[in-house]
Order: C-alpha cells, then sequence, then structure tokens
C-alpha cells in the first residue's frame, strides 16, 4: 500500500502527518518513506535517518560536437523548451532550460550531439532508528527541474512487497505533486480550515480525481478560520479523517523536530485509526 | 546599419517595449534607407526560453545593434555571439528612440552584474 501525503497549500502540515504516520506503522510492519518534496525536504528533521547511501540525481543534456556540426539548426527547431539557439555558426545549449527529452539528438541530421549528465541534486537514503527505510531527493539550489529528481528518487528506491509506503510530497498541484501522487494508492490531503487551505484543498482534491486516486482529508489547526472546509469536504463526499486543534505548544515541539506523535501521544491511537480507514477503503475500492 | 527594437504591438504606432524576449514585435529599421519592417515576436508567448527565442530571431533577421529595456542573461548569450551592440530605452515611439539612439543618448548593455555566475553556478 501506498499512501501519499499530499495538501494543496503549503505549511499545512504534510510533513508532520508523514512522519508520525510512518511511526505508528513501523510498530506493526515494515515502513519505506519517501521524502518527494524536493525543494525543501525536511523528513529527515522528525525521522532522525543515517544518510549513508547517496546517488546523483542527472539530467542527460545535449553537447554539440563542433567539428560535425553542419549548421542546419535542426536541433534548435526541435527543441520545444528554447533550450538550443544558433547564432551564425555558433550552437548555444542552455542547460537549465533543457528537459532531457533527446530530440536533439534524435533528429540532429549530422550525428553531432552527445548526451552528458548534468548535475540536479542527489538522491539519499538510510534507516532510521525506528526500523523505517527512508529515502529523499534533494533538488540543487537553483535547479528549475524537480520532476526529473523526483522520478529518479522513486525508480531508485523501490519499495519492497512487504512495505508500506509513505510518501511525504511536495505543496501545490503542478508536475511536481502529480510525479509524488504518480502511483500511489490513496492521497491523504492535509489542510487547514482558511479560506485559502479550502481554494488549494479544492485544487488538490480536483488532482486526486484527474489521478483516480482515493483520498480522504486531514484538518490541522482546527479551530481557525471557518466551517467552508467541513462543509465542502461534505458537499463532495471527502471524508474528514481527523481534526487536529490549533495548539501553540505542539507548533513549538514540532519546531524542534519532535514528531507529533511523541509530543501527543494520543495521536498514536488517532493515526491508527486513520490508516484503519484508509485500509477499509482501499479493500472497497478493490471489491 | 539594421536597427531592431522592441515594441508592444504589431503597427505603425507601436511604441517601445522594454521587456525584450515577451514583446509583441520587433521592427527593424534600416538606417539607410529610412524603411521599417515590423515583425512579430515568435517567442512572445513561448512557455519558456522566450529571451533565447527572441533572441535567434533577430540573429536570424540579422541586426547591427538591438535596443529594448534590458536583456536577460540567456538572451545576452545569444546575442553577444552575433556582432550586435545592445542598447537600453526604457519607453518612447520608434520616432523619439531613434532619435536618441542618432543623439548618443541611449546607454549601450553591457551584460548585468554576475551575468554569467547567474548561469554557471558551481556544480554543473
Amino acid at each position: 500500500m501506498i499512501i501519499a501525503v499530499a495538501s494543496g497549500k503549503g505549511g499545512t502540515g504534510k510533513t508532520t502527518i508523514a512522519t508520525s504516520l510512518a511511526l505508528v506503522l513501523a510498530s506493526h510492519r515494515s515502513v519505506c518513506f519517501l521524502d518527494c518534496d524536493v525543494e525543501a525536504p525536511n523528513a529527515h528533521l522528525f525521522l532522525e535517518p543515517m544518510l549513508d547511501v547517496r546517488k546523483l540525481a542527472v539530467l542527460p543534456v545535449p553537447q554539440i560536437d563542433q567539428a560535425r556540426c553542419q549548421h542546419q539548426g535542426t536541433c534548435a527547431k526541435v527543441c520545444q523548451f528554447n533550450a538550443i539557439a544558433i547564432a551564425g555558426e555558433t550552437v548555444l545549449v542552455f542547460p537549465d532550460l533543457c528537459h532531457g527529452c533527446g530530440s536533439c539528438m534524435l533528429n540532429c541530421p549530422a550525428g553531432a550531439i552527445i548526451e552528458q549528465p548534468h548535475r540536479l541534486g542527489i538522491l539519499e537514503s538510510g534507516r532510521a532508528n525506528t526500523g523505517i527505510r527512508f529515502a529523499r531527493g534533494v533538488l540543487d539550489i537553483g535547479q528549475p527541474l524537480a520532476v526529473p529528481v523526483i522520478r529518479q528518487l522513486k525508480q531508485w528506491f523501490r519499495p519492497r512487497p512487504d512495505e508500506t509506503v509513505i510518501i511525504d510530497a511536495p505543496p501545490g498541484t503542478s508536475c511536481p505533486t502529480v510525479e509524488s501522487l504518480q502511483g500511489a494508492d490513496y492521497a491523504l490531503l492535509v489542510t487547514e480550515p482558511t479560506p485559502f487551505g479550502l481554494h488549494d484543498l479544492k485544487l488538490a482534491y480536483e488532482l486526486t480525481g484527474e489521478l483516480g486516486l482515493p483520498a480522504g482529508v486531514i484538518i490541522n489547526r482546527d479551530g481557525i478560520g471557518d466551517s467552508s472546509t467541513r462543509d465542502f469536504c461534505a458537499s463532495v463526499d471527502l471524508p474528514v479523517l481527523l481534526h487536529i486543534p490549533l495548539d501553540r505548544a505542539l507548533t513549538e515541539g514540532l519546531a524542534q523536530g519532535v514528531p507529533l506523535v511523541a509530543l501527543r501521544p494520543q495521536y498514536t491511537a488517532h493515526l491508527w485509526r486513520v490508516l484503519e480507514m484508509i485500509g477499509h477503503r482501499l479493500r472497497e475500492t478493490a471489491c | 546599419m539594421k536597427i531592431a527594437i522592441s515594441t508592444n504591438t504589431l503597427s505603425p504606432e507601436a511604441r517601445l517595449e522594454p521587456r525584450f524576449g515577451r514583446a509583441a514585435a520587433f521592427v527593424f529599421v534600416d538606417t539607410e534607407t529610412g524603411e521599417r519592417l515590423p515583425q512579430a515576436n515568435p517567442a512572445a508567448s513561448a512557455a519558456g526560453g522566450a529571451g533565447i527565442q527572441a533572441a535567434e530571431f533577430i540573429v536570424r533577421q540579422g541586426a547591427d545593434a538591438v535596443i529594448s529595456g534590458t536583456f536577460g542573461p540567456n538572451a545576452y548569450e545569444v546575442l553577444e555571439a552575433s556582432s550586435a551592440t545592445l542598447y537600453c530605452a526604457q519607453s518612447g515611439t520608434i520616432d523619439e528612440v531613434l532619435q536618441r539612439f542618432r543623439n548618443g543618448q541611449l546607454d549601450q548593455f553591457e551584460g548585468g552584474p554576475g551575468r554569467r555566475g547567474h548561469r554557471r553556478r558551481g556544480g554543473r
């Protein structure tokens, strides 16, 4: 079973929920945790894995063999991302715009293009002392392309058949989030009951629909905002699995890197019930 | 001498558009004949890399000078590979911009600070 924790709006508590879900699960079964929020990975702060295995995340970008180049400009024409420009006899490559699709290389009539790896970030994995198998991707600062890093992280760190997988997805509903949710069985959407939280929750909910993923909601910082999030969930039959009231002391503890279930032990039972509800929903869908 | 100026529309009343890559059009002015040829910017609505595509378009048309608000690092790299000289102007009609150009009142664009470093960070 693969559960992806997503949100729409950022800062609603994805990592708080994802890491404590993993901790609750880990006392019962094998857990694989993937921090796919490669632009700001932070799950390691709560799970404290020993990250002792590393691999570079790279993108194949074109390199022009100027001696072979016949200056026909085919590469620049076929590039959908404007990553290649022809200025007279000079062919310029802009690696930051390249998506690594390989069209330029395949279409070059002179065979003057080879691909070379361009570093995007790093993949790291290791075991947390709770036994959780942990991996994360870290996008290099200034790199614009998160998707290939997430894709390579998921290819590199494959779950074992007996493992339950928790994915900490990036916020938003754009390509990195889609890539993170791809292949999941269930999307757990963490929101806060504010108009902004609801606005983005709606987008995230629509995305799970597009991806054909069953979804449920956790309302964090309950007590702020208004009732419109609850009303929306009821109106579209989106189950609210848990409410976490706003609690300043809890937030202070989280800021120290202490997991939710360590700060408030009652959430062990609450989150276990969330997992049971998810399992029940998935069995229903399977029938 | 052929001068390319980024403009806000294709029409003859066009004014200078300070954004280079996303300018609606470019007007190519032949200073010998006075002929003005407006051309739509093929990169105006590009998803990404508009500056590069616009610069490539101008290089292909062959311009000795380019006038725009400013030039991004990628566009600059393409234009630098041609022999065009780059000038900055922030507003005005085409006539006004050309007048300032003839009077030598336009600043030459030399590339912003760190323009190279911006694209070529360590570890790449």
